[in-house]
Parts: structure tokens; sequence; C-alpha cells
């Protein structure tokens, strides 16, 4: 590994562990900074917090597994955006490029709404089938239209559409005003009610998929010419990119089913990361994983603070900071050239 | 000894057969020109070579083994494929471009080794874009980027290079300054051409392709006739023989409707005092 990819890895590992140590000492309840801490090491196994159960709670049980699911699912969907764009070779790809987010919603509807599953089934298993219906969908349709990244794609636009349908005319039909709020502010994107069981599911299918991604890093690569380029330099294309999409859409899948469709994260952040580590996909892939973490967890910190003691969803923060920052890097890269 | 060989190798897409029982044998060290009109079959014909693309009947053999039993990796480090036009979307200098050559050499994660970097090194002083490695791809000129595609090639360390029209962009300076190079590499060529000339100062043989079939086959001066190159191309030319290799001169088409030589006798008459 080179001093670049080092400094630069070893940097962001820095920059998170910061960014969650500071995020977990913000919020509405009053505790001090050294309590929370000391709280935190007494579960880690450190001594003894003297902290009353209940406040403990709030560190332990809400504060510390919304941040740390903010981190896994900035490095998440920041990943998924930036094997999508390199795979299907298209900038405006993201990780809801084939329809996940779509289907995740009509799932989650579909349970909430409709009841589907009376009862046994989650708001969040509802979403994780929903999604993966849709992007078997997406296999399907692309499939039968011959491969191509333009007809994974268009495949993806279309099941887009057709969940973003089924879901609307399910909320406008059969759901009450409450249900309703509760719905949308799901389908923007929220981490409100994290809890350990989402921390360490998708932590684990974040590591997984992270490590299947870096062992093709260099098969990303082999795609920037194109798909007969690859094929010319030994990548079983077909093959490569059924592997990676299915990834992916497990990992998104899995993401969405926390917190809903946290748009923008995966779009951008693999950009703006370019910026710093070059197109190489075995220095981008984990920089980008720590650079989405990093900025979701501050967005995370500033949507349940910022209005307190409303919560905006975090979806639309990520869009609001994210756009102008977007602007910059794209202004940069512009007067570079 | 042959090294790459197509034998009998037909490629159809949907109803149309695009490559209809070719059949090619690669001498070590030669130089081969595809000719043909568009849409002769050329490029399907170098994909099928290349092992990209499959065959409906008919095989591709490397070493006597066809190629899907040598594989996919093993094949991208004996055969290397330039097209005629590669274009990106990602920010790469031409050391990342040259450096794509060695993926079929690589293992998953692992960085790249010393062998790598030298294979790099070499491809781009080979090339003569040593001193440009660090530029972006996006700022280099068509022929520089044809000629990046051929370090990139070379960094595959191929016995057998294909390449696909490679000067079809390219002004006539750099179609020369890039066939020279072509020519000079220790690698047996199989190069597609529209050239009649390039291809009869730059080939050892030339294999002439009319809708899919091979029309004829052997050295340039056998093959470029006038007879052969109106049958093909549908033009009247008139060859006269330099040393070493034919050079190929076209006429002005026949008027539509009349007798192909009407329009020059004209044309001498209206010249004449």
């Amino acid at each position: 590994m080179s001093f670049r990819s080092l400094l630069l890895t070893g940097g962001g590992l820095a920059a998170l562990l910061v960014s969650i140590a500071v995020a977990v000492t913000i919020g509405p309840a009053d505790i001090s900074t050294g309590d929370v801490w000391a709280s935190v090491a007494a579960h880690l196994g450190f001594g003894e917090s003297g902290l009353a159960p209940l406040r403990d709670g709030i560190v332990w049980n809400l504060r510390m597994p919304r941040t740390l699911l903010a981190a896994v699912c900035g490095a998440g969907l920041a990943v998924c955006g930036a094997v999508m764009q390199s795979l299907l070779r298209n900038p405006l790809a993201d990780p809801f490029v084939l329809g996940v987010s779509s289907g995740a919603s009509t799932g989650a509807v579909a349970v909430v709404v409709l009841g589907v599953g009376g009862g046994a089934v989650s708001l969040s298993a509802g979403a994780f089938l929903g999604a993966l219906l849709s992007f078997a969908l997406v296999l399907l349709l692309s499939h039968t239209l011959g491969a191509g990244t333009d007809r994974v794609v268009l495949s993806g636009v279309a099941a887009m559409q057709l969940f973003s349908a089924l879901t609307s005319f399910t909320v406008l039909t059969s759901a009450d005003a409450e249900t309703t709020r509760g719905v949308l502010f799901w389908l923007l994107g929220s981490l409100t009610g994290a809890d350990w069981g989402q921390v360490l599911l998708c932590t684990a299918v974040l590591a997984v998929v992270l490590v299947v991604c870096l062992g093709y890093a260099r098969t990303l690569d082999a795609f920037s010419f194109g798909d007969d380029a690859a094929a010319g330099l030994g990548v079983r294309v077909t093959r490569t990119r059924l592997i990676l999409l299915c990834a992916t859409a497990l990992l998104t899948a899995a993401l969405v089913s926390c917190a809903g469709a946290i748009g923008f994260v995966g779009l951008v952040l693999p950009h703006a990361t370019r910026a710093l580590t070059g197109s190489g996909h075995a220095r981008l892939l984990p920089v980008t994983a720590l650079t989405g973490a990093v900025f979701l967890v501050w967005v995370d910190t500033l949507a349940r603070t910022v209005l307190d003691p409303q919560e905006v969803p975090v979806g639309v923060v990520t869009s609001l900071i994210g756009v102008p920052a977007f602007v910059v890097v794209l202004y940069r890269g512009r007067r570079r050239t | 000894m042959s090294s790459l060989n197509a034998d009998d190798v037909v490629r159809r897409l949907g109803d149309k057969v695009v490559v209809d029982g070719v059949t090619l044998t690669l001498r070590p060290g030669e130089t081969i020109g595809l000719l043909g009109p568009n849409g002769s079959g050329k490029s399907t014909l170098l994909r099928l070579l290349a092992g990209v693309l499959a065959p409906t009947s008919g095989v591709v053999t490397l070493d006597g083994r066809p190629l899907a039993e040598v594989g996919r990796r093993a094949t991208a480090r004996r055969v290397a494929t330039v097209e005629q036009h590669a274009d990106t979307q990602t920010e790469l200098t031409v050391r990342d471009v040259v450096a794509l050559g060695r993926i079929p050499y690589r293992r998953a994660w692992t960085p790249p080794t010393t062998a790598d970097a030298e294979a790099v090194t070499e491809a781009l002083a080979r090339t003569g874009l040593a001193d440009r490695s660090g530029q972006s791809w996006h700022t280099l000129s068509g022929g520089e980027r044809q000629r990046t595609q051929i370090a990139r090639a070379l960094a595959q360390q191929p016995r057998e290079l294909l390449l696909d029209e490679p000067t079809n962009h390219l002004d006539i300076q750099h179609q020369l300054d890039l066939l020279e190079l072509i020519s000079g590499l220790p690698v047996t060529t199989v190069i597609a051409l529209h050239d009649l000339n390039l291809a009869a100062m730059y080939c050892d043989r030339l294999l002439v392709l009319r809708e899919g079939r091979a029309v004829t086959e052997g050295t340039p001066a056998e093959v470029l006739t006038p007879a052969l190159v109106e049958q093909v191309y549908g033009v009247r030319t008139e060859v006269t023989h330099d040393p070493g290799h034919p050079v190929i001169r076209f006429l002005r088409p026949s008027t539509r409707d009349g007798s192909p030589l009407e329009r020059s006798v004209r044309n001498d008459a209206s010249t004449a005092p």
C-alpha cells in the first residue's frame, strides 16, 4: 500500500472515530461530555460510569446505535454508489438506480398501511423483501432486453417508476394522516429508531460486501473503457456485473430497510472522493466508505439537533447540505481541467 | 508452427451471418492486414480472435487449445486488442491507462507488484510516452490516445496483438507514425485497415473479407490487383509496383448511367489544347 493510500485511509479512520466520539455527546438530553464518554467506556469494559440507568440508556441505547448506524449507512451507500457508477459507466448512477429503494418503500408501505403479514412482519423486513423483489424484476427485465449497461439503467428506471406509483397509490387510497406522516418520514430517509440489532445487521452485510468489492477493485478499473475493453483484459463481464450488482443490491436493501432511502450520499460522495484518491478502486472504495461514514454522522447530528425538539429527516438534510458542496466540487473540477 | 488460429469460424447475429467460415493461421512475427469494406466482418473476426466473442460454429485456438478452454485471463496475457476508438469518462493519467494492461496478471486484494510497474514503464518507453506518464488522458490528442492504448496492450506482454482500424481518426502523419511503431513491435500482429496503400506498405500478408467471407489471402502484391479491388470495394484502380510493395491509385467513379470510361474521356477532352 502506498504512502498516500495509508495517509488517506488512516486519516479517514481517525476522522471517523473523532466524529463518532463527538457526535454521541450531542443531543437534547443534558448529559455532560465526560459522562457520555464514561458511559461508553463502561459498556466497552473500561471502569464504571456511575450514570443513572435512564441517562445511561440514552447514551448507549439511543445515541450510540444511531450514530453508528449513520456511519454504516454512509459508508455502505458511498461504496454502492462508487461501484454502480463504474460498473454502469454512468456518473449519475447511485445505489437506488436499480429501483431498490422504491421496492423497499412499496414493501414497507404494504406492511404498515395494508397490514400485509398480519403484524408478524416488521417494516424493515417488508422493506427488505420489497427491495429484493424490485431488484429481481430489474435483473429479469434487463436480461430480457439484452444485457448492456444502458438496458440495466433503463430497467431500473422502469422499476423505480412502477414501485413509486404503487407506493403513492397505496398511501393515497388507504392510509390515514398519521400513518402517511410516519411513512413519509421513513421514505425521505431517517435514522430515528436505530437499534443495536440494525447496527449489527448492517455492519455485517457492509463488511462482507466491502470485502467482495475490494476483491473486484482491479476488475472495476478494467471497465473504464467499456465492456469490450474489460473483456479484452480478461474480465468475464456478465458474471462480474451480476455478482457486483447482487452484492450492492443486497447491501442497499439492508441499509434502506433500516433507514429508508437516504439520498445523495451514494451519488455525490464517490465523486467528491475521487478528487482525493484518483479513480483506482483499490484506493477509492475504502476511502469513500470513510468519507461517506463521516459525512452521514455529521449530517444526522445536524438533522436531530437543528430544529430541536423537532427532527428533520436526514435525507432532506443530506441534499440541502450536499448540493452546494457538490457544486463546489464540480466547479473546482472544471477549473482544474 | 502457429500461435493463434481461426478454423472455419462462423458468427451469426440474429439472421445475419457476420463472419462466414473464415480460416486464418498466424505465423509468429508477421503482420497480417484485414481488408474489406464496412460491414465485411473485420471487427467481428478480430473480436472472435480475441475471444471476446464466441464463434457460433468453428473454433479459435491458441497454441492448439480452444480459447474457451484457455480461459479469459490466460488469453488476455497472450492476446491484446486495440480498438479503433477508446474513450472513458473516468479521470485517468496515461500511466493509469497503461497499467490497465496488467489486470490479467493481478490477483485479488493484492497491490501491483514490481513486475507490473516494470512492464508499464517499459511499455511507456517503447511507445515514446515516458515523459507523458502523468498527463491526463483527456488532454491527449487522437494520435497520443491510440499510442497510449498500444502501450496498454504492450503492458499485457502479448505475443499476438489485434488492432481494429487504429489509424481511423488520425491525420496522415500520425497514421504513418503509428503504423511505423506497430510494425517495429516484436509481436504477431493482425490489423484491420481501410487504407489499401498503408496495408500494402506495412503488412506481410493480407486477408480480404467481403460479406463475412474470405475472398483471398496472400502477399500485398498477390492480393491487391485492380480486379480484386473492383470486386470487393466496387471501385476502379490502377496498381503500379514499387520496389517492395504495390501502389494503388484510385480512379474517379463512372457516371451512374454510363460506361466506366465516359467521364475520364470527357476530362481528357477538356484538358486537351
